[in-house]
């Protein structure tokens, strides 16, 4: 079994000006990625675009021809949160990505995504997951391909695997705000600062290796997970939709390379060697092969 | 509320009766369980003995089976379950949504937590986890503040447990993976985080290093006490400051706060370290059964002695404690 994988847009987990998310958009809108997912995951208080603003985005992309999937947040705790994505959840119109199980909770017999945050670490997850809605899940970035192609043939029919393959990695969430203790302000009064750091603020060990980013309550990567080397054993593995998580710069060249290596107009290893200048900090591919997550396995840029 | 205490072994667990225990909890000794560390957790032979042992003294039993199974390994969960069951504890803490799934079908009689791990804070996923698997009880991560804990208590169709001492989690437990960014292992992959097979220690003229899976923690001065390189405690450098970018290396005591966890309708107070030594065990439950019987003979003139703060100083982490996310300010 081969597939041809569709490219998805993930989320913007960053905290960026209005402007320039619509401008973003405007740009995804003309590349070849099919799925866009759209939504504030990581902090209620960024306010740049309120729910209204990303319909409004939502409408536009659908126009373009793409899917939209509207995604929700992560970490759950207060009453409005809730509340916000319970409006979310009863858009009627667009696919929902629950990031939470609450929002699995709210998606009860209707067709959903469950995220990167929502464990699903084996098929028993995924054939439960599978009989309350579930028409795609995104993959745990922790886990390595064996396992994926253990689940993909235990795979529930009508179930469609998404795979993050480009971005910083999503490693942790908290109720603190790293990126306002960083710059000694409470979160109470954070004065929106993660807005200063549109690829999270890079965190280093005591002898400069740069090891994570601080992106307000979410800790990522430092470096850029990217698969790219890895399509031809995605299309064997059946995987549906590849995942590029949006970066200030260049995701629109991220997409183009990961297009043309699905296409075969470039070879995995020449778009790896293409896509290691635009990352902020560099690559690792650890997870999937089974190794430390920050690792960088594949030899094409060794 | 009751008093839910950890037990790495028998003699811990004995321990924990002996010292006003309202429940213990224990976990198999495979990464079935968040705490799989060398030398530590039950065989069946040994189960038997410490259910015997709590039950003569009218002392629940609780087991972790709160990691997350991948296909390879789903066996091994699902006889961990079935032993469990057989086993005869009070309840089972699980995590996962296959092993619940799993568990609840094929033993009904079973009682199920919602482990920590679960990672569920609020209402609307405990709704899910009542709704499907029957769970009965759920422990909620240490990232939400007291008000958010009353608000969760008040809609919630389950019993509620919350973390009321021992080493802190910043992170929402179960959707941690920093330590497998470093090393490869994790808490839902492995059953422990920043784990002791990936820590080195290194004289170098900076000091002594700490490093996980290579990842350079922590830098002591010479004659400083080292600590263990918890991933999430260790001195970064973020612009040009070095600091605890994370958090520091401190424990959870939330002993000035029992009145109010009271007040807020919490079923149970649990107390984390299985890892810990039968001594750590002891004290810190004599101090918790104390405070416990204060604060229900005369909740409104509560205060923790100082000796039991001073008692339960000696056994933190960095010797230092915090209220952690139930004080707003922390956030």
């Amino acid at each position: 079994m081969t597939t041809q994988p569709r490219i998805s847009v993930g989320p913007i987990s960053y905290y960026w000006p209005k402007e320039q998310v619509e401008a973003f958009y405007e740009r995804v809108a003309e590349t070849p990625a099919e799925i866009v997912y759209l939504g504030e995951t990581i902090c209620s208080k960024r306010s740049q675009l309120r729910t209204d603003d990303w319909l409004a985005i939502a409408e536009r992309l659908a126009a373009a021809g793409k899917e939209v999937v509207l995604s929700t947040l992560a970490l759950l705790e207060a009453e409005s949160e809730l509340q916000r994505v319970r409006r979310i959840c009863t858009n009627g119109r667009y696919l929902v990505e629950a990031n939470d199980m609450g929002a699995v909770h709210l998606m009860a017999g209707k067709p959903f995504v469950c995220g990167h945050s929502v464990n699903v670490y084996n098929d028993h997850t995924l054939a439960l997951l599978a009989r309350q809605g579930l028409r795609r899940w995104v993959f745990p970035v922790e886990l390595t391909h064996e396992s994926l192609a253990d689940m993909q043939r235990r795979r529930p029919a009508g179930v469609e695997t998404e795979v993050f393959a480009y971005g910083r990695l999503p490693l942790a969430y908290s109720a603190r705000c790293f990126t306002a203790r960083a710059r000694n302000l409470p979160k109470d009064d954070c004065q929106y600062c993660c807005i200063d750091y549109p690829d999270g603020l890079t965190l280093s060990a005591q002898d400069d290796t740069r090891f994570l980013a601080l992106n307000g309550i979410q800790t990522q990567s430092a470096r850029t997970v990217n698969l790219v080397a890895e399509i031809p054993r995605m299309r064997t593995l059946g995987v549906d939709v590849i995942r590029i998580s949006p970066q200030s710069q260049q995701t629109e060249r991220v997409i183009e390379v990961f297009h043309r290596c699905l296409h075969g107009e470039m070879a995995p290893h020449a778009a790896e060697a293409e896509l290691a200048p635009l990352m902020p900090v560099g690559p690792c591919d650890g997870y999937w092969h089974g190794i430390a997550g920050l690792a960088q396995h594949s030899k094409a840029l060794a | 509320m009751e008093l839910v205490c950890p037990a790495g072994n028998l003699p811990s667990l004995k321990t924990a009766v002996d010292h006003g225990a309202d429940a213990v909890y224990i976990g198999f000794r495979d990464e079935t369980n968040a705490r799989h560390f060398a030398g530590l957790n039950f065989g069946p032979a040994k189960i038997s003995d410490g259910i015997q042992y709590a039950r003569k003294r009218g002392v629940k039993v609780f087991l972790a089976l709160n990691t997350y199974p991948q296909p390879s390994g789903w066996d091994r969960w699902r006889a961990a379950v079935d032993q469990a069951a057989e086993a005869g504890v009070d309840a089972v803490i699980a995590a996962d949504l296959g092993v619940l799934d799993y568990a609840s079908k094929r033993h009904p009689n079973l009682n199920l937590h919602l482990s920590v791990q679960g990672s569920a804070t609020n209402y609307e996923a405990l709704s899910f986890y009542k709704e499907h698997f029957g769970v009965r009880r759920a422990v909620l991560p240490r990232v939400l503040s007291l008000s958010q804990v009353r608000h969760v208590v008040e809609n919630s169709p389950v019993e509620i447990e919350v973390f009321a001492f021992g080493s802190l989690c910043v992170m929402v437990e179960g959707r941690c993976i920093l330590s497998s960014y470093a090393t490869g292992r994790s808490p839902n992959n492995y059953g422990a985080c920043s784990p002791a097979s990936h820590v080195e220690w290194r004289e170098t003229p900076e000091g002594l290093e700490t490093r996980l899976g290579g990842v350079l923690i922590e830098r002591y001065p010479q004659g400083c006490n080292a600590g263990y390189p918890t991933l999430c405690k260790g001195s970064y450098r973020v612009d040009d400051h070095t600091y605890h970018a994370i958090e520091e290396p401190t424990s959870l005591n939330t002993l000035e706060l029992l009145p109010k966890l009271a007040e807020c309708g919490i079923k149970a107070i649990k107390i984390e370290g299985r890892q810990r030594s039968p001594v750590y065990v002891g004290q810190v439950t004599r101090v918790w059964r104390a405070a416990l019987d204060a604060c229900r003979r005369d909740p409104g003139r509560y205060q923790p002695r100082p000796e039991w703060l001073a008692e339960l100083g000696k056994v933190s982490e960095g010797t230092q404690t915090t209220l952690g996310a139930y004080h707003r300010p922390w956030q």
